[in-house]
């Protein structure tokens, strides 16, 4: 995509999400539209890694549970100010996504999956068991609400654009990244490595920054998520979690970031909607069944749409109109 | 520290619960070898394996029937599996390959929550009666089944891969694909046979364990990923580094859990992996990397 659609993208985007509060203005979708945001900042650190580095990770899920962890403790404990708790929480995470990166990044394909997923898991079980610090099982609350001066962000609405807005600067960066000489070098990367070095591309060095890059993304996430809800503990932080993650780059597109939002919002939405219809369909059902669309939706998409549901919408709708 | 007695106790333990590993691993090792993918859901093999064994076992069929049918039909599902969401996508990339393997983990376990519900079936020991001695320490009836059972389970594995047809074209398959088809071996069913025999090993895997754990249908993710651990400890293409890898795995955990606060046990897997994946990759057991050959 060229510059000027992706402004024109970033306009629409910016004034479709100042429209939804007007029509939307129960809590409840309201905070949906706070989740699927906070998703597509994940989502669209993955989409960086895995769709322009080739990288897989299973673990991003630790990423956000750091970024949540550390602005919660820093304000509750330490009493810091939330912004400045939040930016610290961002910098250590990509601190430690930098040292665990560099080692675990030569590895490739299945063996970095593993790793990552070893990694969350490990991240995992540290929130439940340090429990003196994480407060274990029962979580950590009491996060303060961010505020700018006097105005506190405490209504899902204020929160709403909060969160878009930390969407949309996300993008614009992420949008100048790839259009920049570290986007063609990442493709390249994911093309072929060895051409790529062949020319000249440090490709361990690339793939660690954007790794990073990623990490400080689902940290920032994190700590939204932490400040929103005032309250965290692991469950939100699990393998389960680095697969949605995953499955919400994977449904948008890991062709371009565009994708990500897309993908956070449809993986968003039609699990809200499995959980409202499932026990309405099946009397005895839980809301641990949606897990079962989730599946089911990753492996019909990886066989028929690998390149994703927004590149492979735009290819249907563009044969519709040759045909039509 | 742990006393003499104590230590034989807890390598006892570890040994039983490395088996199951190790049968899981196998299961890894066989996909892994004959296709180059990494099924993610291995694990849920083993947990259809143990649901289908406590719903076979209340109807008041023998034993070994139930087992039978109960491997039988995990073998129907791993086969299925493969035919339904692997082979339409065999052309895919590893990372695309990756993620329909989780998807497949994820179905399982959710159409096993379906089926049998969150609360945990009961499995009654093969057969009943108070822990043996052994050597200076005890091990449960059940324990003594899954020594056996992993023990015949590797004879019979060893003698299909060593002295069938099919297990020799199955193997000729891992050594080199290319030159297989190029002999008449049809890689594609391949694929299938591996499956349904990963998915046979891990449902034995998840029956013999079932009576000394209870059967619920989240059992399958950390079994599935301790048996991961166990095949990158062998190498991911060795059986027999990977049964050595499961087996230590066990003891580790096991002396973990006895000298350790319990908790630690849980995260010890997966720091090996680490630990394994950063500084032998190739596996604990061989020399270098080598081709994927000798299953």
């Amino acid at each position: 995509m060229s510059r000027r659609t992706d402004l024109l993208g970033l306009g629409s985007l910016a004034l479709g999400v100042g429209l939804v509060p007007l029509v939307f203005t129960s809590q409840y979708h309201l905070s949906v539209g706070v989740f699927i945001a906070i998703h597509a900042i994940v989502t669209i650190g993955l989409c960086l890694l895995m769709g322009y580095a080739g990288q897989i990770s299973l673990g991003h899920a630790a990423f956000y549970g750091l970024g949540a962890y550390l602005t919660g403790l820093l304000t509750t404990r330490l009493g810091l100010n939330p912004w400045a708790a939040m930016g610290t929480g961002i910098v250590l995470t990509g601190a430690l996504a930098y040292a665990v990166g560099r080692p675990i990044l030569r590895l490739r394909g299945h063996y970095l999956a593993m790793v990552t997923l070893a990694f969350g898991i490990i991240v995992y079980l540290a929130f439940v068991e340090f429990t003196d610090l994480t407060g274990g099982p029962s979580g950590l609350s009491g996060i303060p609400r961010l505020r700018l001066g006097g105005f506190v962000f405490d209504s899902d609405r204020k929160f709403f654009y909060l969160a878009w807005a930390f969407v949309i600067g996300v993008l614009l960066v992420s949008l100048n990244v790839v259009n920049s000489r570290v986007g063609r070098a990442l493709r390249s990367i994911h093309g072929s490595e060895i051409a790529a070095e062949t020319l000249g591309v440090d490709s361990a060095d690339y793939k660690l920054k954007v790794f990073t890059m990623s990490a400080m993304y689902a940290a920032l996430a994190g700590s939204l998520y932490a400040h929103y809800l005032s309250f965290v503990s692991p469950p939100t932080f699990g393998f389960i979690a680095s697969v949605e993650f995953v499955v919400m780059a994977a449904v948008g597109g890991l062709a371009s970031v565009w994708g990500a939002p897309f993908g956070a919002a449809a993986v968003t939405l039609l699990s809200e909607g499995v959980r409202d219809l499932m026990p309405r369909l099946l009397t005895y059902a839980s809301g641990e069944h949606e897990v079962i669309a989730y599946g089911l939706l990753l492996i019909l998409i990886m066989v028929f749409v690998p390149e994703g549901l927004t590149v492979g919408g735009l290819r249907a709708l563009r044969r519709l109109a040759r045909t039509g | 520290m742990v006393a003499p007695d104590q230590l034989l106790q807890l390598v006892l333990v570890g040994i039983t619960q490395g088996s199951i590993y190790a049968l899981i691993a196998l299961g890894f090792v066989t996909i892994y070898n004959v296709t180059g993918i990494i099924n993610f859901a291995q694990g849920e093999f083993a947990m259809l394996g143990a649901m289908f064994m406590a719903s076979l076992a209340p109807l008041g069929l023998p034993v070994p029937a139930a087992f039978a049918l109960a491997v039988g039909a995990v073998m129907v599902v791993g086969g299925g599996v493969e035919r339904l969401a692997i082979h339409p996508a065999r052309r895919a990339s590893i990372v695309t390959l990756i993620i329909i393997t989780i998807g497949i983990d994820i179905v399982l376990r959710g159409l096993a929550l379906l089926t049998w519900g969150t609360d945990p079936l009961p499995l009654a020991p093969f057969t009943p009666g108070p822990p043996v001695s052994l050597a200076g320490a005890v091990i449960t009836r059940q324990g003594l089944w899954i020594l056996g059972t992993t023990a015949v389970t590797l004879a019979v594995l060893y003698a299909f891969f060593e002295y069938t047809y099919l297990g020799k074209i199955l193997r000729a398959c891992a050594i080199n694909r290319l030159a297989a088809r190029l002999t008449g071996i049809a890689p594609e069913r391949m694929s299938l046979l591996a499956f349904a025999l990963a998915a046979a090993l891990g449902a034995v895997g998840g029956i013999v364990i079932a009576p000394l754990t209870l059967v619920s249908y989240d059992m399958g993710l950390y079994l599935g990923l301790k048996g991961f651990v166990a095949a990158v400890m062998g190498g991911l293409v060795s059986a027999p580094g990977a049964v050595a890898g499961a087996l230590l795995l066990g003891v580790l955990e096991s002396l973990a859990a006895g000298t350790l606060r319990a908790a630690y046990k849980e995260a010890l897997a997966f720091l090996v992996l680490f630990l394994i994946l950063l500084v032998r990759p190739q596996g604990l057991f061989t020399r270098a990397i080598g081709s994927r050959a000798g299953l």
